[in-house]
């Protein structure tokens, strides 16, 4: 009996692993963009190395690009001249190397992680890597997908191989059906605030349950994408029937014979029944609520009806607390918020962008409150402006950019001031991850609307239901 | 990459636990294109001010952190993103080993790979390290352990093939590189 990871890991062991030496892993997707690289290409030049398999390794930009529509199309200049700087270092690299780039104008472009499932590139058993944590968000599909860092992105580019040891198993169980109102990224975040923020370290996590089943690919991809904020490196959910639809007639799925083939294969990736798995959690998807954060890592979680909770004896959750300018006990609920940003690798595809807008429609952002949306990729773009939701955000008062990382890491310019309160629907809380001495709450879009529409911490229940 | 052995340090110490790779280098300073100069930019948010000036009560600020090549962290270091601008900047700034209860993945990996030394020992000893700060210790990397000034050694484990590159100076690429006839065959077979 085996689990989906050694599944997945066996099919790629070019070398397997021993005591003195770690296995030799095959890598079936590697993405590249503009901000983890550049040193990775510099490596190979200086040992006069070729990329090795430039058919599967694929570029975009995202972190540190405009989304002001004049910068992007107009001609305008690139406000911050260091990015502009790396852009044109990932687009000699890639011309110099042969290696495919969604450059700045490219219609395909956007986030990393948004554009290799939209392609049909990420596919249910491959190995996918990327020098980036988030990459956990192809795990979705059933692929074995992790962030590495920019050595490890060299060894990618000349070997198509990587030197890994075998992590360990976790078993995530949530059933029951999630509420209304409950969106997956309040399911991940309840699930952070269980396991703590260094929970699954060395560990890959299996998302499972009937209430992991009943969601869709996008739903799925919020929850994979954040398993990195649980320590763990890659996060799997078994592939079926929804991956197959989600994945059938994509611009670069397999198709004709090769596609039944594939499908065949792909229904024997799941976990045997009855295996067991080093760790387990069981969570009750009908018993939660809408989950925000309080403080400085993800794992400051709580249900958005709470109160901050109190631990009088600890300093680094005193830290925390000031620094977000909060205090113990209070409720979340009502807080006063400057900023909202809807979008990021975790909830920056269509259907959240729909949720913000099913709770935006008919209303206006609050007095003094910056909406900025942020489409993960430029389809995702096209498609929300073909059903109108552009109009939706704007109408309310909203900002609506090209696509991009934007506000989730302020590299492109796209910054929360200094002191102001950001629900943000990205993945860290980090201090100064939007910005120098900003302060961010993780939501969903439906809570993060909500807040914009308040002006203050918002249940979306409540402008769900009224 | 020069070998490493031992070598003796003395400690700074950051008694916070979940310190993430957006505290040890923020992401303003990942749009270079090189590996080197990051040290200046090390826990720039905490170090700095907003005008630049340094913050007298940050502790890489203080007189006695000059010179310490050891940094000593609570529990979860290096949790976040996988910027390897993480390890190039401590690295830069004159720091050779981070010691705590648990060091993150990714980061961990990405340590390696540079000669930064990730060193996870028990809570006790992590504890005793955060309480004594500026200690000289021995970081003895052959001997799987730390010697603490009155002699008390903390014993650690680093994976056998990173430690091994660490001790001989040896590249990883290299190695991957001389499994060419077995990368091949698998590519054949898979095509
Ligand atoms: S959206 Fe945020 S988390 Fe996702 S890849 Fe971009 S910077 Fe990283």
């Amino acid at each position: 009996m085996k689990t989906m990871y050694q599944k997945i890991w066996e099919r790629h062991e070019v070398v397997p692993e021993t005591a003195d030496t770690p296995a030799v892993l095959y890598i079936d997707l590697h993405l590249v963009h503009e901000v983890t690289t550049p040193q990775a290409f510099t490596m190979l030049r200086e040992q006069q190395l070729r990329v090795r398999r430039p058919d599967l390794t694929l570029a975009t930009m995202d972190h540190s690009t405009p989304t002001r529509t004049e910068q992007v199309f107009g001609g305008a200049p690139i406000t911050v001249e260091s990015a502009a700087h790396q852009i044109a270092e990932l687009e000699k690299n890639c011309a110099q190397f042969g290696i495919e780039l969604f450059d700045l104008q490219h219609r395909l472009r956007g986030i990393v992680h948004i554009v290799g499932p939209e392609l049909g590139l990420t596919q249910p058993g491959k190995t996918v890597v990327c020098g980036d944590s988030h990459t956990s968000t192809h795990g979705a599909f059933g692929a074995l997908a992790f962030g590495i860092g920019t050595t490890e992105v060299a060894h990618v580019l000349a070997t198509q191989c990587l030197l890994q040891r075998r992590a360990k198993t976790f078993a995530i169980n949530v059933e029951g059906a999630l509420p209304a109102g409950v969106a997956a990224k309040d399911l991940i975040l309840a699930i952070i605030g269980r396991t703590g923020v260094s929970g699954g370290t060395g560990h890959v996590l299996e998302y499972r349950g009937s209430a992991v089943r009943t969601l869709n690919m996008e739903q799925r991809m919020t929850v994979c994408n954040m398993s990195i904020e649980a320590g763990a490196r890659a996060g799997l959910i078994a592939p079926d029937e929804t991956t197959f639809e989600y994945l059938a007639g994509r611009p670069r799925a397999p198709a004709g014979s090769a596609w039944n083939e594939a499908v065949a294969a792909w229904r024997a990736l799941a976990s045997d029944p009855g295996v067991v798995f080093d760790r387990e959690l069981a969570l009750d998807g009908s018993t939660l609520e809408p989950m925000i954060t309080y403080g400085t890592h993800p794992g400051m979680v709580m249900p958005i009806s709470g109160a901050i909770p109190r631990h009088p004896d600890d300093p680094v959750f005193a830290k925390a607390l000031a620094y977000m300018g909060f205090e113990a006990g209070a409720p979340i609920r009502d807080q006063p918020v400057n900023v909202v940003f809807v979008g990021s690798c975790t909830n920056g595809r269509l259907s959240d962008l729909r949720d913000a807008a099913s709770v935006l429609r008919g209303h206006k952002v609050a007095r003094g409150v910056q909406l900025l949306v942020v489409p993960g990729s430029q389809q995702v773009k096209a498609a929300a402006e073909a059903e109108g939701l552009d109009r939706v955000f704007i109408d309310a008062g909203g900002e609506w950019r090209e696509s991009g990382c934007s506000m989730c890491i302020g590299m492109n310019g796209d910054n929360v001031g200094a002191g102001q309160v950001s629900v943000s629907t990205s993945n860290r809380n980090f201090e100064g991850r939007q910005g120098r001495g900003a302060r961010t709450l993780l939501a969903s879009p439906l809570t993060a609307a909500a807040s914009a529409v308040r002006g203050r911490v918002t249940d979306p229940r409540e402008l769900l239901n009224g | 990459m020069e070998p490493i052995r031992q070598f003796r340090a003395r400690t700074a110490v950051l008694p916070l636990t979940n310190i993430d790779t957006d505290q040890i280098i923020p992401a303003r300073f990942l749009r270079t294109t090189v590996r080197l100069g990051l040290g200046k930019q090390l826990f720039a948010d905490w170090r700095y001010a907003a005008d630049g000036t340094p913050r007298p009560d940050f502790v890489l600020n203080q007189g006695a952190a000059a010179g310490c090549e050891v940094l000593v962290a609570g529990r979860n270091f290096g949790c976040g993103s996988s910027r390897e601008h993480a390890p190039w900047a401590l690295l830069d700034y004159g720091f050779r080993a981070v010691i705590s209860t648990e060091i993150a993945d990714i980061f961990r990996s990405n340590s390696l790979k540079n000669g930064l030394l990730p060193i996870v020992v028990d809570e006790a000893g992590v504890a005793w390290l955060l309480a004594n700060p500026g200690s000289e210790l021995l970081i003895d990397l052959e001997g799987n352990r730390v010697v603490l000034p009155g002699g008390r050694e903390l014993p650690f484990q680093i994976e056998r093939f990173a430690r091994y590159c660490l001790l001989n100076g040896v590249d990883e690429l290299g190695y991957l590189r001389s499994q060419e006839a077995a990368i091949a065959r698998y590519e054949q077979a898979n095509a």
